[in-house]
């Protein structure tokens, strides 16, 4: 075994080469981490996570769980993560709604529906997201004042100080969501048994019952436990609405910068998704006698359905992340209230690792999830 | 078939001569009566969609246009108007596309658009794609570089701090582009090699990179890499956004090579074994041209984002053509026009994104017609 | 129009061309096709590829559609109104190249599916006909299974049975065993044939001979858009009149 013989062995070369490359790579981190430690020291700043448990020192504009500057750092971290999952869950919901909706029209026969909504497309895609955020910031905060509020029907009122509308008390949240949940199941199983009986009135019928329970049922159950107090409507008092809930201009502008924003490439995606299936069967179903909307309702939406779930996921996974941007237009979100928590705790390090590791997580988990329902709905084959 | 009835079934043998199709006079009748019109549901979604037109574009056009002021150096004539207050662009449009650079020097700025504008349209002509225009890329931008900063040939210095605007967009969309597909070919290259530990990095660093908000990976270069790097050591702020967005871009742009190179049959790796080429010739000279070819429309996608993406730099102090716009507007005389100045940069921003993704609509189907 | 459920010889015509041309842009691609179709009867549609029998037999159920002449299925007129087009599509059943499975359904889904959905009847009678139907085309225990576990023969006697729900009064092929393995093709012919035996009204457009010798009672060649000849098998087969038949039979038995 001679020298050079080791020397172009390619097994040989390639550990060669993976030992320096991490003997590098740990001379490098070891490098910037003293370079670091030495700024921070200078700067009086200790190092490590014991800082979590100290006073925040700062309040929070929008909470989702009770939040005073005398709660420790731990838990403004709940609070940010809790908002961020709140205006990206509901920037997933408006995109996904918007986004179907859109793609469909895209391929309608209607030339109308379908010029709109490819002008739409092209529209909100070409344009910078955080150029959107700001346009929509700007026009809700130039909206007029509560007192002057543009109003739906005396119930819904939009102001600079965000969208008000009727909503339930808070006291009995969670029952009222489980009535909802069970008014859903009872519509899903009455649509299904109706279908299968055949006969279409049954089908219609089945329908419209099955959206009167879903949207009455909480409405019942809220008149019986808090009597004529369940559902609350905005009333102007003051220079401002008390009562129903507010969505506040910060929140109503990223969600409509977020959620319009991915609508256009949700739509594309629907759109690639439809056409994916082959001509074949639609002809297939129309030879067999079903209308338009059965088509696709069976045939070409459980179909498209697989194609576009990775790229769906990839776009949900985009919400999230760029939930951060309500740094931009002051939206209490994780990114933000990191950065006040770094300012306020001088642990930038560890506080940005912190924030990183959150977000990765949460990308994860959804990548998670899309992935296991991915397998759940594939086509079975030999 | 056995039948004692005689059959019923029968076809008569024609020798009619070809001819054009007759002339439908009503066809385009027809087709409007189709795609308006056919069918209830059709028709209610055509009558809705005219009502809402009916109802906005109106008043929609009048605001931007009958009613608007074009042009007035004095903000109370826009407040007497009711329609939208254009004006505000030819009084702002100097701080908008060129944002904290030196008044004087402008005419710079304007010549470095100009050459990087020009560069972009030479290069979507397929013919000239040669070795040389990489070479008259490298000169344009060393032209760029002289001409935003200064320092020779008489030209005023100019530190990176005030770049801003149109010119700070494209250079730092350049250089996003341009350091970021090398990097992102090595990684997407290096996803798939036989040495695990090259593997684990790779797929490491583009999987948190990929899972990270592209605000948090600025900020960090902002805020951490003064950290990390020996004392007395400094980049300025523009390198520092500039490699946190070649980074972003890399790991996205590795993700779309590594799709292209799945789809390289293994045949053509094999291949190129067989006549002896090495790991680097056989990539550079055999996989990777059939791989670029392959993925264009998906890189062409990334390559626009990050061109928007561009605009996220405004949120660590560089002065990119939003955030010009946004600190233009603060002007108390101004401010109440911020839609009109806003909505006039959605139009820049359009037109060049729009431009782009045409351009990529293109190319894909030349692709599909050359196969 | 003149009465369109016509009786030719004491029986009745299931589907009638008259004079129908079709343009595909500028391209005359169906020549004044005038064909007759009497129930029971098993006609076969043969010729080169591109000669226009696939579109032919596409329009009958409005998959295509024709600019000229007029189309008559069961009685009723073929015109671009909707609700004819929906009384015809129940009355013509179809079986394609490709099979045309819903890969996501279980067999018997996509065989319950239009008569529960479009048809009204009850999902458990449908069943109930479709396991009859199973049994028919020589796959009764497939029922659960999905379109990709099955073998391309058994995918189209699914095919079969699924256009067989509908109780058609007749049933299109489309080069039914153009896309099988060659040892898949002779189940898939011997359900044809049994079909055809027990008086099902057929229109197939096919390559395979054999079948047609067997059980058409009208042959028809077509060629570039045209039907250049048409006659019973064995005067088709043994004695054809024109030269490109003669010239496809060359070709097609070897």
């Amino acid at each position: 075994m001679t020298l050079s013989g080791i020397w172009n062995n390619p097994a040989v070369r390639g550990w060669l080469y993976q030992v320096v490359i991490v003997v590098g790579i740990i001379g490098i981190g070891v490098f910037l981490v003293g370079n670091a430690q030495n700024a921070l020291s200078k700067q009086g700043i200790s190092t490590g996570f014991g800082f979590l448990p100290q006073r925040a020192g700062f309040d929070i504009g929008e909470t989702a769980i009770a939040f005073t500057s005398k709660d420790t750092f731990l838990r403004a971290y709940a609070v940010a993560v809790l908002n961020t999952l709140k205006v990206a869950a509901a920037g997933i919901v408006l995109s996904t709604i918007l986004g179907v909706i859109i793609g469909i029209g895209r391929l309608s026969r209607n030339f109308l529906l379908n010029r709109l909504s490819s002008a739409y497309i092209e529209i909100f895609r070409n344009t910078p997201q955080l150029l959107q955020l700001i346009f929509w910031y700007t026009i809700i905060t130039n909206l007029p004042r509560p007192r002057d509020a543009i109003s739906v029907g005396g119930l819904f009122f939009l102001s600079n100080r965000g969208f008000s509308f009727p909503w339930f008390q808070d006291a009995h949240l969670t029952l009222l969501f489980a009535a909802f949940a069970v008014g859903c199941a009872a519509a899903w199983f009455l649509s299904k048994r109706a279908e299968e009986s055949g006969r279409k009135n049954f089908r219609y019928a089945a329908w419209a019952l099955g959206i009167a329970l879903a949207i009455g049922l909480p409405i019942l159950t809220g008149y019986f436990v808090d009597g004529s107090n369940a559902v609350s409507a905005p009333r102007l008092r003051g220079f401002n609405f008390h009562g129903g809930t507010t969505i506040s201009p910060e929140f109503l502008s990223l969600l409509l910068g977020l959620g319009l924003y991915i609508s256009a490439f949700i739509a594309e995606i629907v759109r690639s998704g439809i056409q994916s299936v082959g001509r074949g069967q639609i002809e297939a179903a129309r030879t067999v006698g079903l209308g338009r909307f059965d088509i696709y309702r069976k045939i070409i939406f459980p179909q498209a359905l697989r194609v576009m779930i990775p790229p769906a996921a990839g776009q949900y996974i985009s919400v999230v992340k760029n939930s951060s941007l309500g740094v931009v237009v002051g939206y209490p979100e994780l990114f933000s209230v990191n950065n006040t928590i770094v300012t306020l705790s001088g642990h930038t390090v560890e506080a940005i690792a912190i924030m990183m590791s959150i977000y990765l997580a949460i990308s994860f988990v959804i990548a998670m999830l899309m992935n296991f329902y991915n397998r759940f709905v594939q086509i079975k084959e030999r | 078939m056995n039948d004692s009835r005689p059959c019923a079934s029968r076809a008569v043998v024609s020798h009619s001569p070809r001819r054009l199709p007759p002339q439908a006079a009503d066809s385009r009748l027809v087709w409007l009566q189709r795609s308006f019109f056919g069918g209830i549901g059709n028709t209610l979604i055509t009558a809705g969609l005219i009502w809402v037109l009916f109802e906005t574009i109106p008043n929609l056009l009048r605001w931007a246009f009958f009613d608007a002021v074009w042009y007035t150096p004095n903000p109370e004539a826009c407040r007497a108007a009711i329609g939208a207050c254009w004006a505000v662009v030819p009084e702002k449009y100097r701080v908008m596309l060129f944002g904290t650079f030196p008044y004087e020097e402008h005419w710079r700025g304007v010549l470095v658009i100009a050459i990087i504008l020009g560069m972009a349209v030479v290069s979507t002509i397929r013919r000239l794609w040669s070795y040389w225009l990489f070479v008259a890329w490298l000169a344009a931008m060393a032209a760029v570089f002289v001409l935003m900063l200064g320092g020779v040939f008489g030209l005023k210095p100019i530190e990176t701090y005030e770049w801003g605007g149109l010119p700070l967009t494209l250079i730092m969309f350049v250089g996003t582009v341009v350091g970021g597909l090398p990097a992102g070919i090595l990684l997407a290259l290096g996803r798939r090699s036989t040495m695990p530990v090259i593997r684990a990095l790779c797929v490491g660093f583009i999987e948190i990179v990929r899972g990270l908000p592209l605000v948090t990976i600025l900020f960090m270069a902002s805020l951490m890499f003064p950290l990390f790097l020996p004392e007395g050591m400094t980049i300025d702020k523009f390198m520092r956004a500039q490699i946190a967005m070649a980074i972003f871009f890399a790991a996205y742009a590795a993700e779309v090579v590594r799709g292209g190179l799945q789809a390289i049959p293994r045949g053509q790796f094999e291949a190129a074994d067989t006549i002896g080429l090495s790991y680097w010739q056989k990539t550079t000279r055999i996989v990777l041209p059939q791989v670029m070819r392959i993925v264009l429309p998906s890189m062409m996608n990334e390559i626009i984002r990050a061109f928007k993406n561009t605009t996220f730099i405004g949120i660590i102090g560089l002065f990119d053509v939003l955030r010009a716009t946004s600190t233009a507007i603060q002007d108390p005389s101004w401010v109440r026009y911020s839609i009109e100045a806003y909505l006039s940069i959605f139009v820049l921003y359009f037109v060049l994104c729009f431009a782009m993704s045409k351009y990529s609509e293109r190319v894909e189907r030349d692709i599909a017609v050359r196969r | 129009m003149t009465n369109p459920n016509a009786h030719e010889n004491g029986r009745e015509t299931i589907v009638e061309f008259r004079g129908v041309n079709k343009w595909y842009g500028d391209f005359h691609v169906l020549r004044n096709i005038n064909l007759t179709v009497g129930r029971g009867e098993k006609v076969v549609i043969c010729g080169p590829s591109g000669s226009g029998k696939s579109t032919a037999i596409r329009c009958v159920n409005r998959l295509e559609e024709h600019q000229e002449g007029d189309i008559f299925v069961n009685g009723v007129e073929l015109t671009p109104d909707m609700r004819r087009i929906e009384k015809v599509r129940r009355a013509v059943g179809m079986v394609f190249q490709n099979f045309n499975l819903f890969p996501h359904l279980s067999v018997m889904d996509n065989l319950t599916l239009g008569p529960v959905l479009a048809q009204g009847e009850a999902k458990r009678d449908a069943e109930e006909r479709a396991a009859e139907l199973l049994k028919r085309v020589r796959i009764p225990d497939q029922a659960r299974k999905f379109p990709g576990q099955l073998s391309g023969g058994q995918q189209q006697r699914v095919a079969i049975a699924r256009a067989l729900m509908l109780r058609p009064q007749v049933i299109l092929f489309d080069e039914p065993t153009s896309a099988l393995d060659p040892e898949m093709i002779h189940e898939v012919l011997e359900v044809m044939t049994e079909l055809a035996e027990a008086g099902m009204t057929m229109i197939c457009v096919t390559h395979e001979m054999g079948f047609a010798r067997k059980v058409a009672d009208l042959v028809v060649f077509m060629d570039d858009g045209e039907i250049v000849e048409a006659s019973p098998p064995e005067q088709f087969f043994e004695a054809a009149t024109s030269d490109r038949t003669r010239l496809f039979l060359s070709q097609v038995i070897h």
